[in-house]
């Protein structure tokens, strides 16, 4: 039998076992298959019954053991050799040893497969090559050094060889473990386990009684019997019944109805937690896509955008504090790069808060040639005024009220934005696929604090290099200089060097501007005041992380 | 007052106020704190008192009297720094006084707007459908069907998605009307079509057709007055119908685009528990729309009872077909 005493509960209550916990998801699971969840519920759902070899703490940011107990890596920092727990077992009884682990990697490596985790696995263009040395430890060899490797195993779930590979093999495995699977067919090695799903109401997990994580006390974890995932639709409504002791936790809620519920807050019934800015940030941005031929009226604009002093003056003349304070109530902080202050280790302090200026924004506009007519609308050297759409998801209210007060911003320099909601996808479809926008609002949030996570943004060709995502020029020599960064810092092991190039990454976007970042939101929680242990974290998933430790008083 | 909003608003309807975000509406005083009575009314300047904008306080020391006819043309004002919010202001601290009349400009010429495409549709394709018969009813009901099944809010949001951003809000705004104007045709279609198949075998219609009366004289002149009382019975229902379309749309941010204000702009803010909860004068605008509904439909009942009908009936429910018509309305599943 596994006794690994877990390192990180030392510091925790020793609880009271049993009890049910509510909480809540405002959309319901599409799947509980780990190879094609792509979306957050899903991937809430999973991250509960699946556990992974390495662990990233959510409080500490720190990498911790998991279902290995123990690594090693080599002198050339290419091959990782990992120690697995002995004595494991998936949740339906059956042994787990390094034949699970070969198979799980061997399904997310495999291209028929398209698992979304494939390209975390893929290094210099090479797959991660697994190979078994015996019964309980694994390794695995990269094809060049990576930074911080050990963080990409989490949240990688290990799978059942037992239960899955012959879907796998008669390749039917995207069609496996739907919600339609009966919750005996689905077993993982995380600390629940599927006891029943009814459509739009509710998933309920139940304990895992073969779980191997035990407390300080040398008893099995977790405490809870079972957990209840109310499906309710939408953040106000979630609100309102955490409100009302309906559910007990409630994660990412919106400054607005956090508001709502301070004021409501009475004693002993639930507690508010403002984790200061997590890793989101907002931003506004302009199209800089090479676009040929096509869209001929917005290649006109782009004359004004890809003059870095117009983007300055954008910048300049939003004022990022009337944003926090009015759509946020004060729950999040002005941006002036993108790596937000939440991201303690990484944050270059150095960067000085831009200054909101109506004053330096026209300066900055005159300097590039613009002038302004009688009427006051900025107006170009072809005497052309500056007017252009600004499209957002409709369907975020937070964006919305942004837009509103960008555009009144703007306005006060002259230029004239048409805000435009759009309906998320036909959003996405503007900016990754028909290029069809001139300037846009998102937000972005890394799955992890460290900077490998944001690579897809900054390198050119990266898939989310929102402003330019199939740069054909030649690149500016700020860009060719941020992709070698990224480059670099991938492949060097000191945090202290990193941090130095990952400070010149943010040094270079804020001097250059492809995005204009705004503010990143404070982590907003709440729980009910008789859960023991709640440790929310700025890190999805944000509130159940723990959830081997969480218990109920009585 | 929504005609000549320019007049009866105090405010420019765009302009923010952001350190007056959700101000509660203003107290017109007319006793001071030493409580002399004035003889003008006056008020007091708002000062938000915390930091988060949550609570507002009435500076007293100094009074700001009501003032009318102020520059700009407009009927009511006050001097600044103070300000008169009649119903308070929105999150961004715009009047929402002013934004309810200038919202309303555009809200009811919506509904008017989709309501004349509605029942110009309806009305020729269901007087064509009836009148001749045969296929050509059969394949304008049918299609009429496909219309009713059709969920129009999926098409509206298509449409959104296609339309070229550039285009003014209201550009945009009037185009999704006319969409669910020209969406809407298929009842008025099916009501007016029933009238007209039962109008073509009266005694005087088939009278007229023995003297050699042309098909588009008979129509004209003795059939579609018959259709009068439906058509506007119609459009007694369609046009708060297609305010509150408007009012949906806006609700999932696809109606009206900022800054311009409508009516949907207006209570789609209440969609937000927060707003709900804690500033009562957001509910304002949606009250104040029961008033001019009321209004809407007593001016229209007032019209149906005095305009007297091609064949004498000055009341509309005494005509068995138009009650007969009406009767198939209310049955089918509105």
């Amino acid at each position: 039998m596994a006794c690994s005493q877990w390192s990180s509960l030392s510091a925790t209550d020793v609880a009271k076992r049993g009890g049910r916990l509510v909480v809540s998801q405002r959309a319901e699971p599409k799947t509980l298959n780990t190879i094609t969840a792509i979306d957050g519920s899903s991937r809430e759902i999973i991250g509960l019954i699946n556990a992974d070899l390495i662990h990233i703490n959510r409080h500490s940011l720190k990498t911790e053991p998991g279902l290995a107990s123990s690594w090693s890596v080599s002198s050339d920092g290419r091959v990782y050799t990992l120690e697995l727990r002995r004595g494991l077992k998936f949740s339906d009884g059956q042994p787990f040893d390094a034949a699970d682990v070969l198979f799980t990697f061997e399904v997310y490596l495999d291209e028929r497969v398209h698992a979304a985790q494939r390209d975390l696995l893929v290094i210099a263009g090479q797959p991660i090559k697994v190979q078994k040395v015996n019964q309980y430890s694994v390794r695995f060899e990269l094809a060049q050094p990576y930074a911080a490797a050990e963080r990409l195993f989490d949240s990688i779930a290990i799978l059942p060889r037992h239960l899955l590979k012959q879907p796998y093999d008669e390749g039917r495995l995207d069609r496996a473990w739907n919600l339609a699977v009966p919750p005996k067919e689905i077993a993982g090695l995380g600390p629940f386990r599927v006891k029943e799903y009814i459509a739009g109401q509710r998933i309920v997990l139940e304990r895992n009684p073969f779980y191997w994580k035990m407390d300080v006390a040398g008893d099995r974890l977790p405490y809870l019997d079972t957990i209840d995932v109310e499906f309710t639709g939408n953040a106000e409504a979630e609100a309102m019944r955490f409100e009302q002791g309906e559910i007990d936790v409630a994660g990412r809620l919106s400054a607005a109805n956090f508001s709502v519920l301070e004021k409501h807050q009475r004693d002993g019934e639930f507690r508010l937690f403002d984790l200061g800015p997590g890793l989101e940030y907002n931003f506004l941005f302009f199209n800089l896509n090479d676009l040929g031929a096509a869209l001929p009226s917005i290649a006109q604009r782009q004359n004004w955008f890809r003059q870095l002093a117009f983007r300055k003056a954008v910048s300049e003349a939003i004022d990022r504090q009337a944003i926090t304070r009015l759509v946020y109530q004060g729950r999040a902080r002005p941006l002036s790069t993108h790596v937000t202050p939440g991201n303690y280790l990484w944050v270059n302090r150095n960067i000085p808060p831009e200054v909101y200026s109506a004053a330096k924004a026209r300066a900055s506009l005159r300097s590039a040639g613009f002038s302004w007519n009688r009427a006051g609308q900025l107006i170009d050297g072809q005497r052309k005024p500056v007017i252009f759409s600004l499209i957002f998801n409709a369907g975020n209210p937070q964006h919305t009220q942004i837009a509103t007060l960008i555009q009144n911003d703007l306005q006060q320099v002259g230029m004239d934005v048409k805000v435009v909601p759009l309906e998320y996808r036909s959003m996405l479809d503007r900016i990754f696929k028909s290029y069809d926008y001139e300037a846009a609002i998102l937000q972005l949030a890394s799955g992890d604090a460290d900077p490998n996570a944001e690579i897809n943004v900054w390198t050119s060709g990266g898939g989310t290099h929102v402003w330019n995502l199939a740069p054909k020029h030649v690149l500016a020599p700020w860009q060719e200089e941020v992709d070698r960064l990224m480059r670099q810092q991938m492949i060097t092991p000191d945090y202290a060097q990193r941090k130095h190039m990952y400070d010149r990454v943010q040094q270079l976007v804020r001097e250059n501007l492809p995005v204009i970042c705004l503010v990143s939101p404070d982590v907003l929680a709440g729980a009910s005041e008789k859960l023991g242990n709640f440790r929310p974290a700025i890190l999805s998933s944000y509130i159940l992380w723990n959830a081997e430790e969480l218990y109920l008083r009585r | 007052m929504v005609l000549f909003a320019g007049f009866f608003s105090p405010y420019d309807p765009t302009v923010q106020n952001r350190e007056l975000p959700f101000a509660p509406p203003v107290r017109i005083h007319f006793f001071d704190s030493q409580n002399r009575l004035h003889i003008r009314p006056f008020v007091y300047r708002l000062i938000a008192s915390a930091a988060n904008y949550a609570h507002y306080e009435e500076d007293r020391s100094r009074l700001y009297p009501l003032r009318f006819f102020v520059a700009g043309g407009r009927l009511l004002g006050v001097d600044n720094p103070a300000k008169i919010f009649l119903i308070g202001t929105d999150a961004y601290g715009r009047d929402q006084f002013s934004r309810f009349l200038y919202g309303g400009r555009i809200s009811l010429l919506a509904g008017l707007c989709a309501t004349a495409v509605s029942l110009g549709l309806g009305i020729i394709l269901g007087a064509v459908a009836g009148f001749y018969g045969g296929w050509l009813d059969e394949l304008i009901m049918r299609t009429a069907e496909i219309f009713l099944v059709l969920p129009s809010l999926y098409l509206l949001f298509a449409v959104r998605a296609v339309l070229p951003l550039h285009i003014a809000p209201s550009g945009v705004f009037l185009v999704l009307m006319a969409v669910i104007g020209a969406v809407g045709w298929a009842r008025p279609a099916r009501l007016i079509r029933g009238v007209i198949l039962s109008a073509k075998e009266r005694d005087f219609v088939l009278a007229a057709r023995g003297f050699g009366a042309s098909d588009l004289y008979l129509l004209r002149r003795h059939i579609l007055p018959q259709a009068s009382s439906v058509v506007l019975s119609q459009a007694a229902v369609l046009v708060p119908a297609y305010i509150l379309a408007e009012v949906i749309l806006s609700f999932f941010g696809l109606g009206v685009a900022e800054p311009s204000a409508s009516w949907g702009n207006l209570l789609a803010n209440l969609r937000q528990y927060n707003v709900l909860e804690s500033y009562w004068w957001m509910l304002l605008p949606a009250i104040a729309l029961i008033p001019v509904f009321l209004a809407y439909n007593t001016v229209l009942s007032y019209y149906k009872h005095y305009s007297p009908g091609p064949t004498g009936q000055t009341e509309f429910d005494k005509d068995p077909v138009t009650a007969s018509a009406l009767e198939s309305r209310n049955r089918s599943p509105n």
